[in-house]
C-alpha cells in the first residue's frame, strides 16, 4: 500500500424509516455481492420490529402526505426525478456493481428519472380521470373522487432501480404512504434512492425502505393489521397464496402486476389498485 | 288520546302465488338439488313458507358449466347492443311485476311493504335500467376502448335486500358480458327465484343467470369453483375474510361489499329536524339491517339533550308491526338467529353502563321483533359502539369539535358511510374529506342510486358497485 | 303614525339574531318528510273520524271581488248543514269573508255557533298604510267578526326589517281584541322554509293565535312541507313558551286525499293534541263537496256524483 494513494470512505447502507437513517434495530446485516460475485457492501438485514416502525412512521405521514395539494405532491414527485438526475453518475456506476452494462445502467437510470417525471404529472390529474359527478334520480349533487387507501407495503421487484420506481411512484402520487422491501439481490441503489427521496422535500414517513430477506419481511407487511394495501410485484408465484391469505385478515387490497419496464406509458392500473373511491351526496334545495 | 289511529291497511298477498316447494334455477330451468331441502320462514309469523332446494358440489359443478357454456357460446359472443335489450326487457318485466315482488320480499324478508314498494323494487328495475344502457358502451367507460368481461360470475348475495342486491350483483355483470351463478340467502331465497322467472320471461339464453340456493356450505362451493373467473360478495365481514383467503393466490377476481358500523355526525348547526329525520331513517331503515346504517350517531355536546329529546320524540311515532301494512315503519327480523345476535348485543350494552330506551310499543306476539332502540351515555368502547350489530339500535356518544368528531367516527376497522349534519358548507366538506368511508352522506343518509358508485374503505370490503366505478369489477382490466 | 304603531317586543337587532338563530331546514329532507307522511294509508273507521274531523275544521272560505251578500248567505247555510240530506255531518268550523261582508255573515250564522272569520290588513298584498290596516281590522271586528286573517308585510319581512313585521301583528293583535288572530305568512312568496320558520316564529312571539300558509292568491299556497315546517314552529314553540298556536294551511287543498294527508301531518309531527278545530283548519272552499261527497261512499257503498251535493 502506498501512501499516496487515498483510502475512500465508504457508505453504510442503512434503513431508511420515518425519514432517517437507522440500523435495523436486530444489529443484523448480510453481505451484498456484485455481478463478479465480489463483496460490494453490507446491507441492513430488517426485522419484524423494522417492519413495525416502518408502518408507524407510514401511518403517522399520511393524513399530512394526503391532505397535500395534488399540485404540491406533484411538485415534489418532479423533485425526486430533479434529484436522481443530479445524481445520475452516481446511480450509473451503482448500477454497474450491480451487475449492469454501462448502457443498461444509462438507460435505467434515464428511464427511472423519466418515470418520476410521468408520475409527477399525474398527481393533479387523478381525480379528473378517476373521478366524476353522478347522475343521480333525486334532487342531490353527488360526486365521486378518488382517494389514497392508506400504508401500502410494497414487496419491489429484483430489478435494483426502474422496478423499485415503477412500484413507488404510482402508490405515493395518490396520497399514499408506502413501506417497501427494497430488491433482496441488488438493494444498495435503493438505499442510495432513499437519499434522494430524503432531500426532495418529500415528507419523512411518506416512503420506508427496508432491505434484507423477502421471505422474512413479507409476512409481517402482509398480516399487519394497520397496512391497507399490498403489492405482492416482487414476490414469486408459488409465494403469492400464503401472503394473500394473511392480507386477508384486515381485508387488504392485494395486487400483484408485473411491472411494465420498458414501456413509455406504464398505465394507470398501478395508480388505481391503491385508491378508494369515495361517493358524497348533497341535497339541493333553496 | 287516539283521536285519529290509523287502521289496519294490508297490502294483499293475493298478488303473490308461493309455491310449496322450489328448485334450483339451472341452465333455464328448474331443477332439483342434491342437497337436503330447507325451508324458508316468514319473519313476521315464524311459519314455514315454502321448501327450498340446496345445491350439492355437483350441483355446483352444474350451475358453473352451464354458466361456462352460454359465457362461451352465446352471452360472450353477443354484441353490447343486444345485450342491451335483454337487460332493459328484464328491467321492464320488474317493473309490471314490481307490486307481487315487493309483497314478495315483504313476506319472505320482514321489511315493511312501504320500504319494498318505494325504495327495492324502484331501484332494482333503475339498477337494470341503468346497466342495460352501459352494455354497448364500455369502451367509453375509461377502462380501454374494448374492455373485456371476466367469464363466470359466483355472487352470494345477503339477505337484508334479497332482490336489490341480486340486482346489484347480476345487472353490471350481464351488462359486462359476464355469465352469473347467484347464491342468495338460505332466509330469503324467494325473490331470486321469482327473478329466474323474469329471466324466463324475457326469454334470457339458457345459462346467462343460474340461481343456486342452499346455505354457507353451498356458497363456500361456488366461490371456491376452480370454474370461476370472478367472485363477489355481500355480507358479513367475517365471512368476506373467509372468502378473500378462499381465493387468495388463485386468479380469480374478487369484490366485497361487507359491514359497517357508520357515523352519523350531527354538528350543533344541522337542519335539526332534518337531522332526526336523517338519524331515524339511517338506523331504522329496514329494521336497522343495513350494512351501510347510521349505527354510531355522534351528537355536538351543544345540542346533545334538545336533539336527543327530539329524537326520541320521533322514534315514539314509528310504527312497528305486520311488514304488509301500508302504515308499518319498522318490520321485523329477518331470523331467529338475528333477533338473538341484536338482543345479545343490546343486553352488553346495558351491562357495559349505556342507557338504554325504546319507545312504548306493542310487539306482535309471534315472528321475530325488536322494538326500536336507542342506547345513550355509550362510550367508544362499548361493543355496541363498535360491533355492527346489524339492528334496529342506535348508539349515542358526543363530541366537541369537529377534529373529535371525525376521530371517533373513522376509530372502527370499518369504513363503509358516514353521515355529516351541518349547515356550514365548508365544514361539510372539510369533514366529509376526512372520514374513511367510501359513501358519505351530508344533510341526508341512506340514499342510493345504481349512477352512485358504493362500496367501502378499509374492512368494509374491496371495490365498488353502480356507476362508472363499478363496472371495473367485472371487465378483465 | 304615533298612536298606531306598537314598539318592538324586543330590540330590532334582537329580534333578527333570535330568528336567524333558529335551526335551519333543508328543503329535500322536508320535502322528503313531507311525502313519506303522505303514503300514509287511511282506511276506514280512521278514514270515517278523518273526514268528519276535517269538515269540521274547514273554515269555508269565499274571497272573490263578485262576492255579494247572496253568495256569503249561501255559503253559511252550507257551513251549518253542509250535507242537507244527512244530519251526521258536522258543521264547519268558521265561514272566511271579506271585512264588508262580516255582518251578512254574521247574521246569516246567528244561533249555529259558527263564527266568522274575516281577512283584513289590505288582504292579500298587505300595500296598505297601517292606519288603513288597523282601520280593516276594528271595522271586521265592530261587525262581529270573531277571528281575523290577517296578511304579514312580505316586504317588510323579505327586507329584513322584521321589526316592522313585529310592530304591525302586534298592533293588530291589540285591534283584534277578543277576536283571535290568525297570521297570514303567504309562504308562496316567501319561498324558503327557513323564511317560513323565522316568520312562524315571528308571528307567534308577536301574539298570533294560529299561523296560517297563505292568502290562496298566490301560487303556490298551501303545501305539505311548509306546513310540515308550521306545525314543527308551533310544536318547538308550545315546547319552549307553554303557548299553544294553531296553524291554517289554505288554497289549494280540494280533495279528501289531500285533507287526510293534512290531518297525518298534524298527527305525527305536531301531536294529537292539535288535531281540534281549535288549533288547525283548513281553508278551502270546494274541499267541503270532496269530503261530502267520500263521506257518502263510506256510508252508502257506492261511489257518488257531484250533481248530488250543492254547488254554493
Amino acid at each position: 500500500m502506498t501512501s499516496d494513494q487515498r483510502v475512500d470512505v465508504r457508505k453504510t447502507y442503512k434503513l431508511f424509516i420515518g425519514g432517517a437513517f437507522p440500523r435495523s434495530e436486530s444489529g443484523r446485516s448480510y453481505p451484498v455481492t456484485g455481478a463478479e460475485g465480489g463483496f460490494l457492501a453490507n446491507a441492513a438485514r430488517a426485522s419484524r420490529k423494522d417492519v413495525r416502525d416502518a408502518v408507524v412512521a407510514a401511518r403517522k405521514a399520511f393524513p399530512g402526505w394526503s391532505a397535500r395539494t395534488p399540485y404540491n405532491r406533484g411538485q415534489i414527485l418532479y423533485r425526486i426525478a430533479e434529484m436522481l438526475e443530479g445524481r445520475r453518475a452516481q446511480f450509473v456506476a451503482e448500477l454497474r456493481d450491480a451487475g449492469l452494462g454501462k448502457g443498461a445502467a444509462g438507460a435505467e437510470v434515464d428511464a427511472a428519472v423519466d418515470r418520476w417525471v410521468w408520475y409527477a404529472g399525474w398527481a393533479d390529474k387523478l381525480a379528473a380521470v378517476a373521478g366524476n359527478a353522478n347522475p343521480v334520480a333525486g334532487p342531490f349533487f353527488t360526486f365521486s373522487t378518488p382517494e389514497p387507501t392508506g400504508v401500502v407495503g410494497s414487496v419491489a421487484p429484483d430489478g435494483p432501480l426502474l422496478d423499485l420506481v415503477s412500484a413507488l411512484a404510482p402508490v405515493i402520487v395518490s396520497g399514499n404512504t408506502a413501506v417497501v422491501v427494497a430488491s433482496e439481490p441488488a438493494p444498495l441503489p435503493a438505499i442510495t434512492f432513499a437519499e434522494v427521496l430524503a432531500t426532495s422535500d418529500l415528507p419523512g414517513g411518506v416512503v420506508n425502505l427496508l432491505t434484507g430477506r423477502r421471505a422474512e419481511l413479507a409476512p409481517w407487511l402482509a398480516g399487519h393489521m394497520d397496512v391497507n394495501a399490498l403489492d405482492l410485484t416482487g414476490v414469486a408465484e408459488t409465494d403469492v397464496k400464503p401472503l394473500a391469505e394473511a392480507a386477508a385478515g384486515n381485508l387488504k387490497r392485494v395486487f400483484r402486476d408485473p411491472v411494465r419496464a420498458d414501456a413509455e406509458d406504464p398505465g394507470t392500473a398501478r395508480m388505481q389498485a391503491f385508491l378508494e373511491i369515495k361517493t358524497v351526496w348533497h341535497p339541493v334545495g333553496v | 288520546m287516539d283521536l285519529f289511529a290509523y287502521a289496519p291497511a294490508p297490502e294483499s298477498r293475493d298478488v303473490v302465488d308461493i309455491r310449496p316447494s322450489y328448485g334450483l334455477f339451472v341452465d333455464g330451468a328448474f331443477t332439483d338439488g342434491g342437497g337436503e331441502p330447507f325451508k324458508t320462514v316468514e319473519p313476521a309469523t315464524g311459519e314455514a313458507l315454502a321448501e327450498v332446494a340446496s345445491a350439492d358440489a355437483a350441483d355446483v359443478d352444474r350451475a358453473v358449466a352451464a354458466a361456462r357454456r352460454a359465457y362461451e357460446t352465446v352471452w360472450g359472443p353477443m354484441s353490447g347492443r343486444d345485450r342491451a335489450k335483454y337487460l332493459f326487457r328484464i328491467a321492464r318485466i320488474l317493473q309490471e311485476r314490481s307490486r307481487e315482488l315487493a309483497v314478495l320480499e315483504s313476506i319472505d324478508n320482514g321489511k315493511p311493504i312501504r320500504e319494498s314498494r318505494d325504495v327495492d323494487l324502484p331501484l332494482v328495475a333503475a339498477h337494470f335500467f341503468y346497466h342495460a344502457g352501459w352494455a354497448d358502451k364500455l369502451g367509453h367507460a375509461g377502462f380501454g376502448a374494448d374492455p373485456r368481461p371476466l367469464g363466470v360470475a359466483a355472487q352470494v348475495i345477503p339477505w337484508n335486500f334479497p332482490l336489490l342486491m341480486l340486482a346489484w350483483k347480476i345487472a353490471p355483470a350481464l351488462a359486462c358480458g359476464n355469465t352469473v351463478v347467484l347464491k342468495p340467502a338460505e332466509t330469503t331465497p324467494l325473490t331470486a327465484l321469482a327473478f329466474a322467472d323474469v329471466c324466463r320471461q324475457a326469454d334470457l339464453p339458457p345459462g346467462v343467470v343460474n340461481i343456486i340456493t342452499g346455505a354457507g356450505e353451498t356458497g363456500r362451493l361456488l366461490v371456491a369453483h376452480d370454474g370461476v373467473d370472478k367472485v363477489a360478495f355481500t355480507g358479513s365481514t367475517d365471512v368476506g375474510r373467509e372468502i378473500a383467503r378462499t381465493v387468495a393466490g388463485t386468479r380469480r377476481r374478487l369484490t366485497l361489499e361487507l359491514g359497517g358500523k357508520a357515523a352519523n355526525i350531527v354538528f350543533d348547526d344541522a337542519p335539526l329536524d332534518q337531522a332526526v329525520e336523517g338519524v331515524v331513517n339511517g338506523i331504522f331503515f329496514n329494521q336497522g339491517h343495513v350494512c351501510c346504517a347510521g349505527s354510531r350517531l355522534l351528537v355536538q355536546e351543544t345540542v346533545a339533550d334538545e336533539f336527543l329529546e327530539r329524537l326520541k320524540a320521533r322514534m315514539a311515532t314509528l310504527r312497528v308491526g305486520d311488514p304488509l301494512d301500508k302504515n308499518t315503519d319498522v318490520g321485523a327480523i329477518n331470523s331467529a338467529a338475528q333477533l338473538a345476535r341484536i338482543a345479545d348485543l343490546a343486553e352488553a350494552g346495558e351491562r357495559e353502563g349505556a342507557e338504554r330506551w325504546s319507545p312504548p310499543c306493542d310487539l306482535p306476539g309471534r315472528g321475530y321483533w325488536f322494538a326500536p332502540t336507542l342506547f345513550t351515555g355509550v362510550a367508544q368502547s362499548h361493543r355496541i359502539a363498535r360491533e355492527e350489530i346489524f339492528g334496529p339500535v342506535l348508539s349515542a356518544l358526543t363530541f366537541r369539535t369537529p377534529q373529535e368528531a371525525v376521530e371517533k367516527a373513522n376509530n372502527t376497522p370499518y369504513g363503509l358511510s358516514a353521515g355529516v349534519w351541518s349547515e356550514k358548507g365548508s365544514r361539510t366538506l372539510w369533514v366529509a374529506e376526512r372520514l374513511r368511508a367510501g359513501v358519505v352522506w351530508a344533510n341526508t343518509f341512506n340514499k342510493f342510486d345504481p349512477a352512485a358508485p358504493f362500496g367501502g374503505y378499509k374492512e368494509s370490503g374491496h371495490g365498488r358497485e353502480g356507476g362508472r366505478h363499478g363496472l371495473e369489477a367485472y371487465l378483465d382490466i | 303614525m304615533s298612536t298606531e304603531t306598537v314598539p318592538p317586543g324586543r330590540g330590532a337587532a334582537g329580534l333578527r339574531a333570535f330568528l336567524h338563530g333558529l335551526p335551519g331546514v333543508d328543503r329535500v329532507g322536508a320535502d322528503e318528510r313531507a311525502a313519506r307522511l303522505a303514503t300514509r294509508s287511511i282506511k276506514t273507521t280512521a278514514k270515517a273520524q278523518a273526514i268528519d274531523l276535517a269538515i269540521a275544521m274547514v273554515d269555508l272560505t269565499t274571497l272573490e271581488g263578485a262576492d255579494t251578500p247572496g253568495k256569503v248567505r249561501a255559503l253559511c247555510a252550507k257551513a251549518a248543514r253542509p250535507d242537507p240530506e244527512d244530519r251526521s255531518v258536522p258543521p264547519v268550523a268558521a265561514v272566511c269573508v271579506y271585512s264588508d261582508l262580516v255582518g251578512v255573515a254574521v247574521e246569516a250564522l246567528d244561533g249555529t255557533g259558527i263564527g266568522v272569520a274575516s281577512v283584513a290588513t289590505a288582504f292579500p298584498s298587505g300595500r296598505a298604510p297601517l292606519a288603513a290596516k288597523l282601520a280593516d281590522v276594528r271595522a271586521a271586528v265592530a261587525a262581529g267578526a270573531a277571528e281575523i286573517d290577517m296578511v304579514i308585510d312580505r316586504g317588510a319581512f323579505l327586507a329584513g326589517d322584521y321589526a316592522t313585521v313585529d310592530a304591525e301583528i302586534r298592533a293588530v293583535r291589540e285591534a283584534c281584541g277578543d277576536a283571535h288572530l290568525k297570521v297570514i305568512l303567504e309562504t308562496g312568496e316567501l319561498v324558503t322554509y327557513d323564511n317560513v320558520r323565522r316568520a312562524s316564529w315571528l308571528a307567534m312571539d308577536a301574539g298570533a293565535d294560529f299561523i296560517k300558509t297563505s292568502t290562496g292568491k298566490v301560487s303556490p299556497a298551501a303545501t305539505l312541507p311548509v306546513t310540515l315546517v308550521m306545525l314543527e314552529a308551533v310544536r318547538d314553540y308550545r315546547a319552549a313558551t307553554g303557548r299553544t298556536v294553531g296553524v291554517k294551511p289554505a288554497g289549494g287543498i280540494r280533495t279528501t286525499k289531500d285533507a287526510l294527508k293534512y290531518l297525518v301531518l298534524v298527527n305525527e309531527t305536531a301531536g294529537p293534541d292539535w288535531l281540534t278545530p281549535d288549533l288547525f283548519r283548513l281553508g278551502a272552499s270546494s274541499l267541503l263537496n270532496d269530503l261530502l261527497m267520500q263521506r257518502r261512499k263510506l256510508t252508502t257503498g257506492v261511489y257518488s256524483g257531484p250533481d248530488h251535493f250543492t254547488l254554493d
